[in-house]
């Protein structure tokens, strides 16, 4: 890592989209990374985080009250545009198909999940492959730690919260155990790291 | 966990169907295809996908069904999503009822039949039961059966209860079942008049007119060019006003056909045609 470089990332600055999963302890990690992006962020955003399973509305609203983006819930089959967040809908698994659109899912639960982190990211890889940001946050199981797998072996950039600073570390752990991650971060360094990339690709531009 | 399915190999197997089963998947959804296909060889224990492969060229027609069954996603619930149930209940039924006719209603990939119940029992407590014609069509032979019988797991009884309760429906769900070594038994006469039948959205084309059309988390397993067919399918199934609903995360708005449609209630995804 060169002295210019904060962190160690793909400096010619591949990235497409950033996915994000999270269960307990992950929303006030959520609404503190929602809050801090500039309202031109580069990147569009997908989100997968553990729900009430028969509760349609309140969540995104909840979200929304502190996102300078507004947050939506993808209907199946829309594009994945830049300058959005996608929230993972209520009893439906959350998905990426070839071509960089959104598929919805009624499928079992995985993981006790539905939506499943493990999916959103794992089709999220598969899709973008290097050219994808793969996060996980706080959580009490281990959804997610297959998707970050995937995503690791397809060049994806990967990132955990800091076991230490999680509410409860279960998820970002059980990643670190089964893949090589890029970033163990706090949450203030993942803002850091995302601003630093946005910034980046502006300058890019 | 095995290995990694790759595209050339669902292709493959595509094709292996199309050919052997005159049954084209290759327009469903890639990323749950390819998640259904992993399942299946885990739940047969096939060393790998060749093996599968491998079995499907064996032409046999009684394993495609097992296989057929496998690969669908059957997950439902009665009165999913209970504000689309009150919403027919409050604005599209009684809009129907005004055109003075018997109600033709179809449930387009109904699954085990909880989407069948719960719109009997809406009709049975706005008295129009007798009044509405139901057909009931899925894919799946092996999941039709299980709706024809009205047999459920007691406890999917909860989730069904309180959607219902939440649907504000005039009872308790109770009413309509008696429990009997461990399964809910449904009440027969609710689906008396219900005709089930087999049928392909993806090959089956029309069959009837209809007024209202259910067609709820069915499309999301296939793409984008096998909506717009099956959407012109039921716009062709319907007659001109009448109705068509699908899951509430879906749209009709990437389709092309789109246009003779107009939206009655975005957030529960009722359609109406407008145009021939
Ligand atoms: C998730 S269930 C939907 C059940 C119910 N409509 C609901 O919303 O709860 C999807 C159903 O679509 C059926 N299906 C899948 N492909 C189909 C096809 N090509 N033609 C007809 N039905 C199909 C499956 O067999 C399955 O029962």
């Amino acid at each position: 890592m060169s002295a210019s470089q904060k962190y160690e990332i793909d400096e010619s600055l591949p990235y497409k989209a950033i996915a994000i999963g999270g269960s307990a302890g992950s929303f006030q990690v959520v609404t503190k990374i929602l809050s801090s992006l500039p309202t031109d962020f580069e990147l569009p955003i997908m989100m997968c985080l553990h729900r009430l399973r028969h509760v349609r509305n309140g969540f995104t609203e909840a979200l929304n009250i502190k996102s300078t983006i507004n947050i939506e819930e993808p209907t199946d089959k829309e594009p994945i545009k830049k300058g959005k967040i996608y929230l993972a809908p209520a009893n439906y698994h959350l998905c990426v198909e070839l071509g960089n659109t959104f598929a919805l899912s009624t499928e079992e639960l995985f993981n006790n999940s539905r939506p499943a982190i493990d999916y959103m990211i794992q089709t999220a890889a598969h899709n973008y492959r290097h050219k994808l940001i793969a996060i996980l946050l706080s959580g009490a199981n281990k959804d997610g730690a297959l998707g970050m797998k995937a995503a690791s072996e397809k060049g994806a950039l990967t990132v955990v919260q800091d076991p230490a600073e999680c509410l409860i570390d279960t998820m970002p752990t059980s990643a670190l155990k089964i893949t090589k991650i890029n970033h163990t971060l706090s949450v203030d360094k993942i803002i850091d790291l995302l601003l630093y990339i946005d910034q980046k690709i502006k300058k890019k531009k | 966990m095995q290995q990694e399915i790759e595209l050339a190999q669902l292709k493959k197997i595509t094709d292996i169907i199309q050919k052997r089963f005159d049954f084209d998947f290759g327009n469903y959804a890639m990323s749950s295809f390819k998640r259904r296909i992993q399942r299946v060889i885990e739940i047969y224990k096939y060393a790998s996908i060749d093996a599968l492969i491998d079995r499907l060229n064996d032409a046999d027609h009684k394993f495609f069904q097992e296989f057929l069954s496998e690969i669908t996603v059957n997950v439902t619930e009665m009165f999913r999503d209970p504000t689309f149930w009150r919403e027919l209940k409050e604005s599209i039924i009684p809009n129907l009822l005004l055109n003075d006719r018997e109600i033709n209603i179809w449930h387009a990939g109904c699954s085990s039949g909880e989407e069948v119940f719960s719109m009997a029992i809406l009709l049975t407590e706005m008295n129009l039961l007798g009044k509405a014609k139901i057909v009931a069509s899925d894919v799946d032979n092996a999941i039709l059966a299980k709706a024809r019988e009205g047999k459920y797991p007691i406890k999917n009884m909860e989730v069904n209860q309180k959607n219902y309760e939440r649907y504000e429906g005039s009872f308790l769900l109770q009413k309509y079942y008696k429990e009997e070594a461990g399964k809910a038994i449904m009440d027969k006469e609710l689906v008396k008049n219900v005709e089930w039948r087999e049928h392909n959205l993806v090959s089956g084309g029309s069959f009837a007119k209809f007024d209202l059309i259910l067609c709820r988390n069915v499309m999301i397993y296939f793409n984008q060019q096998l909506q717009n067919t099956v959407l012109k399918t039921f716009h062709e199934s319907l007659h001109k006003y009448c109705y068509l609903a699908v899951g509430s995360k879906e749209s009709l708005i990437w389709c092309e056909i789109a246009n003779k449609f107009v939206v009655v209630n975005n957030e529960e995804k009722i359609y109406k045609k407008v145009k021939d």
